[in-house]
């Protein structure tokens, strides 16, 4: 395969030299689209900082293919786990957005009349175009959302990766934000991180549960018994027979 | 009033109201919208320390200001982050400690004991040409600062771990920036004293966020909301023969409290549709 993106090679990595992840090994393509699940605690967040190159592992490699491009901008975006913003904070949905191209932009270089365009138009796709003026903090949580999105995405990333995204959000968006992943997932390699994994199943590719290990599922479908198998104990949620039973057994 | 201008200490005196909009309408709206207004007052306070410090050994209070405040302000962030301590505890036991410092070395200082009220209250018309070099000199290097790394600062005070994943030197350009914030006190502190200064840095900025909510403007209209309070505040000062700290203190609550009104009477009488 050529289009590999990533990939880790006997990863331990956590914090003040006590290991939350040992012994990972994770292979990343152009376009996977990985739900990535786990009990709390168990490593997910500390997984993708590794990922994202903000934490180096104690022991291990991290080896990006194509992730850098000639500007040695590293293509990855990301859409963090929810947290509370300032409410008041003085800033634009669209300035938001254009945050996103800060790696591509150095310290000092200031935006283009192309930049601004960008922005406008990942709002556009987002759905929020008319909100770009509004201050970020008087969005609701689904609109926020969708801002931050756009922000993931507006550096053209390879890779997109989304820590939480349907926490504090409405269905609607949820739903929304699946089919916008979809469309995105033919330009980018995704990894999703959620609790939910009953809800994604059905847009997600494969499946890698970390638990201080990471072991990889290579189809959507998953069982509790393989669950425990691969040490992950999180609780399925299966959804009944109908209207759609996304947990179905393994033949 | 024209006859004003003959006096160059009053000439002085327009050029620090000038230098000290620029300052803290600048540094006031980081200090603002990063809600570290608390903080901002402890450096100011610990700052007299070094006024006293540097009265006993004889130099001139500026520089143990500075020092002081620079040194308190990344003294407060490394001792809450490595000490394990609550970040406002930190600033509380600072801010008495510095105060507490400056009040036993100027009582140890031996013969005349300084003017305290002119630090702790400050007095505009005192300023002299050495000063407002010094607040020149600041008022260049911060414009020039957030001029070209606005950006990056609005980012970091937004989001910060955002900033951090994509390899912005967060830390290095937050403790430039709580540096600029000590240095913005230290030169103000003559102009309206210890005690006073916080509102330079919040008042005029919670104005200028009832015209608009974005970051730039708010940088904008607060160096111009606080030219006007300075100045009417020093023009009143001259007037009615009070001290010119509170009376620019005053007229800014004033200024705050009408405009204020203005947009809550506004908000009323919109009809509702």
């Amino acid at each position: 395969m050529s289009d590999k993106i990533l990939e880790l090679q006997s990863v331990d990595a956590g914090y003040n030299g006590k290991a939350v992840i040992r012994d990972a090994n994770m292979e990343i393509y152009g376009q996977d689209f990985i739900g990535m699940i786990g009990p709390n605690g168990g490593g997910k967040t500390t997984l993708l900082k590794v990922i994202l190159g903000v934490l180096k592992p104690f022991r291990g490699k991290v080896i990006y293919y194509n992730v850098y491009d000639d500007q040695r901008v590293k293509r990855i975006g990301y859409l963090p786990q929810f947290s509370v913003i300032d409410q008041k904070f003085p800033i634009s949905a669209q300035e938001v957005v254009m945050s996103g191209l800060m790696p591509h932009h150095g310290l000092t270089r200031r935006y283009t009349r192309e930049d601004r365009k960008k922005a406008r138009q990942m709002l556009e796709k987002m759905g929020v175009s008319h909100l770009k003026n509004k201050v970020i903090g008087e969005l609701s949580g689904g609109q926020m959302q969708r801002v931050f999105l756009a922000r993931a995405v507006i550096g053209s990333p390879r890779l997109l990766i989304l820590d939480e995204p349907n926490t504090f959000v409405d269905n609607k968006f949820e739903g929304e934000l699946y089919e916008h992943l979809r469309e995105l997932n033919k330009e980018m390699a995704i990894i999703l991180v959620t609790h939910d994994i009953g809800t994604i199943s059905p847009y997600v590719k494969t499946i890698a549960c970390v638990n201080q290990q990471v072991h990889y599922h290579h189809s959507n479908v998953i069982t509790e018994q393989q669950l425990s198998a691969y040490n992950c104990p999180i609780q399925l949620i299966t959804h009944g027979d109908i209207p759609h039973t996304v947990l179905r057994k393994h033949q | 009033m024209i006859e004003l201008l003959e006096y160059q200490f009053f000439v002085n005196a327009l050029w620090a109201a000038l230098f000290t909009s620029i300052t803290c309408g600048i540094i006031g709206t980081y200090i603002v919208s990063n809600r570290i207004v608390f903080l901002s007052g402890g450096i100011t306070h610990s700052s007299f320390g070094g006024i006293g410090v540097a009265y006993y050994l004889g130099i001139n209070p500026i520089w143990g200001a500075a020092v002081f405040s620079v040194l308190s302000a990344l003294g407060i962030e490394f001792f809450s982050k490595k000490g394990q301590l609550r970040h406002d505890s930190v600033i509380g036991i600072w801010w008495s400690f510095g105060m507490a410092i400056g009040i036993i070395f100027i009582y140890l200082t031996p013969g005349y004991a300084p003017n305290l009220m002119t630090y702790l209250f400050g007095s505009i018309l005192t300023v002299s040409q050495g000063d407002l070099l010094f607040m020149g000199l600041l008022s260049l290097v911060i414009v020039a600062f957030f001029f070209f790394f606005y950006r990056i600062i609005l980012y970091i005070s937004f989001d910060e771990s955002y900033a951090h994943v994509f390899g912005i030197p967060v830390s290095l350009m937050k403790s430039l920036l709580i540096s600029l914030v000590a240095l913005t006190i230290v030169v103000n502190i003559k102009v309206v004293g210890i005690i006073l200064l916080i509102s330079l840095l919040t008042v005029p900025q919670s104005i200028a966020n009832q015209f608009t909510r974005v970051f730039s403007r708010m940088i904008l209209y607060s160096v111009g909301i606080s030219l006007v309070g300075v100045i009417s505040g020093l023009l009143f000062s001259y007037s009615q023969d009070v001290p010119s700290g509170a009376s620019i203190i005053f007229a800014l609550i004033l200024l705050f409290g009408l405009t204020k009104t203005v947009f809550y009477l506004r908000g009323k009488l919109r009809p509702k549709n």
